[in-house]
């Protein structure tokens, strides 16, 4: 089945001030086949894959391209638009659609000529109708991209690419949104698309998805290819240790009986400017000792949850209840005092002040604390000291403390924001989409954490897309799918990636 | 072929040098229209030079232009700090100077120690209101600060212009538009014999290190930077936001209000029209050029009021336009604009050789 090399990189290079971000890396890519490119955060698949489109220029090194002929011809490099016209489709991590835009729109944007002053809509429309067939990927291509979950709006980013005619496709992280389901129906697709001639280079975290949808594998580690292997000759383990260069360590779990209920949600609803943020009638208790599972497709209502619980949403109808006191009102102060800590889902977003030091976003929630102020005046030692004692203990890693918040890598920002949620020792704990973007070394401190915590009594709401972070760290899992929360009382992934669709008997 | 590549981190050196290589450049670059009125620039910059440091009353001038632009530079850097858009120092500027004349010409009569504190009060009272509602309709109804500021400028100076010729007119003014002045012991003092420089230039100096302090050192500081950096991380870290953005508000307004009382209470002695050459939006141009610091502020408020003094002195001795004041503040902004790019990124040149197209 592989024959044709399409696409070579050779010796590329490329280096940020002093940090490396590629050194004298080369790939291959033949015609018809899957690549998955694994490696940690910050090893340097995204800085080679942006070479390859243009977006970065490489300080040495060249890449060549199959024309239409086969035979393989050097690409202009930091230019975008050659990489298009050679038939290269990115689909990025973070989305470069127009917000405001609808997604039929956004597909066709720059794809057609300016000259022209009326549009074929029709045809364009038609094109898409077939692509979404062929790829089973459905979006509603009529509404503002600004309206759609995260898991929407990566579709439709596959289905841009899709547009162009691509022979070289690129997804960067593509499943990290979707349901087990939709993630392999999508390979499923593109390995039937890859029969037909496309080739395929994907950036996954996912072991599961790399060996079971991918031919081959290159692993990066800082900077360098370290390695390279079919995917029917390795396993999780032989993958994971070229990645990290070492065994990662087994999340222990001990054994705890649930205690007395921490939070109850009884017959909840939450009237969202739309569906994904809202919900309705949800009921669910919280125990000591316990962590619950929240398991669901981004944008059927998880926001709506973390946003009570944050004290961000008000409830329309129903009560909320912890330790046995019902919360009035909706503030994140009051939740705060009550003893709940939130690990927000969007860390940049709403973790932290990124152009403020490291000391000040680890006190940011108890400015009213009087070891942290007194009279309105900060204590700045105080802070300072605080700021270093816990930076030690949950080893945030950086230019130290008093460099601004945005310096820290993702990993090292989890970890301020779980050290700042941890050492008040909540008895509630929201933690939503903990791991999401963090290397393996980091994901697994977090797990250890949120275990540590509940070996402590804490009770904790694991909202997570990771089907099988959800497996490994819950007690108790419960479904949501469009603004309903489903008690799930059965571990099978299939069931559950069902019930995720909302296709549960 | 360039490209533009962000930077990793805007070095210190650039945020202090920065403001510095603007001005410099902005003063070069008023060279040119200098050149074409016909001036010899190397003696038009020093009739400029000698207009403010030639005699300690052209430095005492200078001084006195400054104090105003440090109220409402400050008024501008507190409010943009916590990315509240007030661009109507100009309005709340003339609210605190009628407040001060309100009460400071024969309405309350009492002596130095008890009517300077209390005009100055007032005159901060009215500032802050000037900005109060703004804010308000900002936080309650999410009306847009910018729009609503800058329009209320217009308001106020028409409800000006009626209480010159209404309520506030001084019946001895010989019917000019005018407020009666303010009485002696209500004027804040001097500084120095002779010379217009008053002491609202230290309280200008007292606010500019105190808003410096309360910034870096205190929980209101720290829920201020909080709210205008990141405000959803504000919110969620239980900062109250639309309090803060409140209690910024009505010191920003305060503070402007407060170039109000100086200007009328420590230079002219009554309020007429015509107080304020547009004090309040020279303000902006200070807290931008100042990189929204408070003690950046003063030495930004003295350039620019260096450059007006001197530009002033330089028309008068060369017969140029003094417009040319006004043209190097505005590209002083804009060249803090321009370099404020390049301090985030930086152009790199890059090889087309080898590239198919």
């Amino acid at each position: 089945m592989i024959a044709d090399k399409v696409l070579s990189l050779e010796g590329l290079s490329k280096r940020f001030g002093s940090v490396v971000a590629n050194d004298n890396v080369s790939l291959e890519l033949y015609r018809g086949e899957i690549l998955a490119l694994l490696g940690e955060n910050g090893a340097g698949k995204t800085t080679l894959m942006n070479m390859l489109f243009g977006h970065y220029l490489p300080d040495s090194g060249s890449v060549h391209v199959a024309g239409e002929k086969g035979a393989l011809r050097p690409l202009a490099l930091g230019h975008p638009q050659a990489a298009l016209e050679a038939g290269i489709g990115m689909v990025h991590q973070h989305f470069t659609l127009a917000e405001n835009l609808s997604a039929f729109d956004n597909i066709l944007l720059g794809s057609e000529p300016l000259s022209r002053l009326r549009r074929d809509r029709s045809t364009g429309r038609a094109k898409i109708d077939q692509i979404m067939s062929d790829s089973g990927l459905r979006a509603d291509l009529d509404i503002p991209v600004g309206r759609m979950s995260v898991g929407e709006r990566q579709r439709v980013e596959i289905l841009k690419a899709l547009y162009r005619d691509v022979s070289i496709l690129v997804l960067d992280e593509p499943t990290a949104v979707l349901t087990p389901q939709e993630a392999d129906t999508l390979f499923e697709n593109i390995g039937a698309m890859a029969k037909d001639g496309l080739s395929v280079i994907f950036i996954s975290h996912k072991l599961r998805e790399v060996l079971a949808f991918s031919h081959r594998i290159a692993v990066l580690r800082h900077g360098t290819k370290v390695g390279e292997i079919a995917s029917a000759d390795a396993t999780e383990r032989t993958i994971a240790r070229m990645m990290v260069g070492a065994e990662t360590p087994e999340t222990k779990r001990e054994s705890h009986e649930p205690g007395a209920p921490v939070l109850r949600l009884e017959n909840v609803s939450v009237a969202g400017r739309s569906r994904r943020d809202s919900l309705s009638d949800a009921d669910l208790t919280v125990r000591r000792h316990e962590i619950l599972g929240v398991a669901g497709v981004s944008g059927n209502g998880q926001s709506a949850l973390a946003g009570i619980i944050s004290g961000l949403m008000p409830l329309s109808k129903g009560a909320m209840v912890i330790d046995n006191a019902t919360i009035n009102g909706h503030d994140p102060l009051t939740m705060i005092r009550a003893g709940v800590g939130r690990i927000p889902e969007d860390r940049h977003h709403d973790g932290i002040v990124g152009s403020m030091s490291v000391a000040e976003n680890m006190v940011i929630e108890r400015l009213d604390d009087p070891e942290i102020q007194t009279r309105g005046l900060l204590k700045r030692d105080a802070i300072q000291a605080h700021a270093e004692k816990l930076a030690r203990d949950y080893d945030v890693r950086g230019p130290g403390v008093e460099a601004n918040a945005r310096l820290l890598s993702g990993g090292n920002i989890q970890k301020m924001i779980l050290a700042r949620v941890f050492e008040r020792s909540p008895k509630l704990i929201l933690a939503n989409q903990p791991t999401r973007g963090l290397d393996m070394g980091a994901a697994a401190e977090v797990a250890r954490r949120l275990l540590e915590a509940r070996s402590r009594g804490a009770a904790i709401i694991l909202i997570s897309e990771d089907l099988d972070e959800i497996l490994s760290l819950s007690d108790r899992i419960m479904v949501i799918h469009d603004g309903e929360l489903v008690e799930a009382d059965t571990r099978d992934r299939e069931t559950l990636g069902l019930m995720m669709a909302g296709e549960a008997a | 072929m360039i490209r533009i590549e962000p930077r990793d981190a805007p070095s210190r050196y650039w945020s202090i040098g920065l403001p510095i290589l603007s001005g410099v450049i902005a003063l070069a670059l008023a060279g040119i229209p200098l050149a074409f009125a016909g001036a010899d620039i190397t003696i038009a910059f020093g009739e400029m030079f000698k207009g403010v440091f030639g005699s300690v009353f052209a430095f005492t001038e200078m001084l006195t232009r400054a104090t105003p632009l440090i109220f409402t530079g400050l008024a501008a850097a507190l409010a943009f700090r916590a990315r509240l858009w007030n661009i109507g120092a100009e309005g709340q500027l003339y609210l605190g100077a009628m407040a001060a004349v309100a009460i400071g010409s024969g309405a309350i009569d009492a002596p130095a120690l008890v009517l300077v504190p209390l005009i100055i009060a007032f005159g901060c009272a009215a500032g802050a209101a000037g900005m109060a509602v703004p804010a308000a309709l900002k936080t309650r109804f999410g009306a847009d600060e910018v729009v609503t500021t800058l329009l209320l400028n217009f308001v106020i100076l028409i409800f000006l212009q009626y209480m010159l010729e209404g309520p506030l007119k001084d019946p001895m003014g010989l019917g000019w538009p005018q407020s009666p002045p303010i009485l002696d012991q209500g004027m804040l003092p001097p500084l120095i014999e002779r010379m217009r420089v008053h002491s609202g230039l230290v309280i200008a100096l007292i606010c500019a290190v105190a808003a410096h302090f309360v910034l870096a050192r205190t929980v209101w500081g720290f829920r201020l930077r909080a709210v205008g950096e990141n405000a959803a991380a504000a919110r969620h870290a239980g900062i109250p936001v639309n309090r803060t953005v409140m209690s910024v508000a009505i010191v920003s307004g305060a503070l402007a209000g407060m170039a109000g009382v100086s200007e009328v209470a420590g230079l002219k002695g009554y309020l007429t029209a015509d107080l304020s050459p547009g004090f309040g939006f020279s303000g902006i141009v200070v807290a931008m050029l100042a990189g929204l610091s408070p003690l950046g502020v003063v030495a930004a408020a003295l350039f620019i009021a260096s450059v007006f003094v001197g530009a002033d002195s330089m028309s008068r001795a060369m017969g140029v336009s003094s417009f040319l004041a006004d043209l190097v503040v505005s590209m002083s902004l804009l060249c803090v604009l321009i370099g404020g790019f390049f301090a985030r990124f930086r152009l790199t040149r890059i090889q087309t050789a080898g590239a198919g197209t």
